[in-house]
């Protein structure tokens, strides 16, 4: 259950900022180059607000910035934070890739009898 | 050895690992079974697993802590959605806080884990998602859940114009 570097709260705003197809969308067109927020609010069906909303949830998850120039905000996908949730399941198959080896022990060292023994613990 | 193929689905934020064992398919259903047998490969030899709940029907829970090089103890749970001795299993693997009730602020990985019979060995097929707070708090209300989410992203392009770390 690790996470190493990342902590669960990190993987949860991420995971979170991810969940949403608009904020996928806002995330593909900002790795390119930067967008600016009204840019951004033209292309979705939704009000300037609720798009600023979207890329807030972005920029708490790490995986915008967001800087002012002029009148306009723009936006950058960060591709450290990109990399981030990929590395939540490397280090998701690190851990499970680990269970299975020990599975795999178990297996050949207990033997088939063993395992019908009533397990420790379960009392009349 | 065991591990037959790993595919990361950035696509749904999601990881399937096969293994293959040299096992009868009610042996390696053993592993998940026994709390006995679960707590010897749950935990990594730095952090034994000690399983303390352990039932495996549809709404139950299986409650296991984890002890530390230094004695310091993390908690976890599953909450079980489905099970089909000895052929499949479903679970929420989550965090839990100290007093070992499930900690929402803390990310929660879907497990769907299948056994099929291959020769004289078994197949192992365990598929995880990531689950955000937001779900585990609709798993909250409606105690159980069936479908895991599949609409969660295109991440494999994002990924491929930012570039991969291996190449």
């Amino acid at each position: 259950m690790a996470a190493g570097e990342v902590t669960g709260e990190e993987v949860d705003r991420l995971f979170h900022a991810l969940a949403d197809v608009t904020r996928r969308d806002i995330l593909h067109r900002c790795v390119q180059g930067e967008s600016s927020v009204s840019r951004l609010a033209d292309v979705y069906p939704m009000s300037f607000a609720a798009v600023q909303k979207h890329v807030a949830v972005l920029e708490r998850a790490g995986l915008v910035t967001k800087k002012r120039h002029g009148r306009e905000q723009l936006v950058r996908t960060d591709p450290d934070a990109v990399a981030r949730a990929r590395r939540v399941l490397d280090e998701l198959e690190t851990a499970w890739r680990g269970r299975v080896d020990r599975m795999a022990d178990l297996l050949a060292h207990v033997p088939l009898a063993e395992t019908n023994k009533p397990p420790a613990g379960h009392g009349r | 050895m065991s591990i037959v193929s790993v595919t990361k689905d950035f696509d749904s934020l999601s990881l399937i690992l096969v293994a293959g064992f040299d096992a009868p398919i009610e042996r390696v259903w053993q592993l998940w079974a026994d709390p006995r047998q679960l707590e010897r490969w749950w935990g990594p030899p730095t952090h034994p697993a000690t399983v303390e709940t352990h039932e495996l029907t549809a709404g139950g829970e299986v409650t296991y802590v984890m002890t530390g090089p230094g004695g310091e103890e993390s908690r976890g749970w599953w909450r079980v959605t489905s099970v089909d001795p000895p052929r499949s299993l479903a679970f929420t693997d989550g965090f839990a806080s100290q007093d070992g009730t499930p900690n929402p602020a803390m990310p929660a990985t879907a497990v769907q884990m299948r056994l099929t019979e291959y020769g004289s060995g078994t197949r192992m097929e365990l598929r995880f998602v990531f689950e955000s707070s937001e779900h585990m708090e609709q798993l909250e209300r409606w105690g159980a859940f069936e479908v895991f989410p599949r609409s969660v992203g295109q991440m494999d392009a994002l990924l491929a114009a930012v570039g991969k770390p291996d190449g």
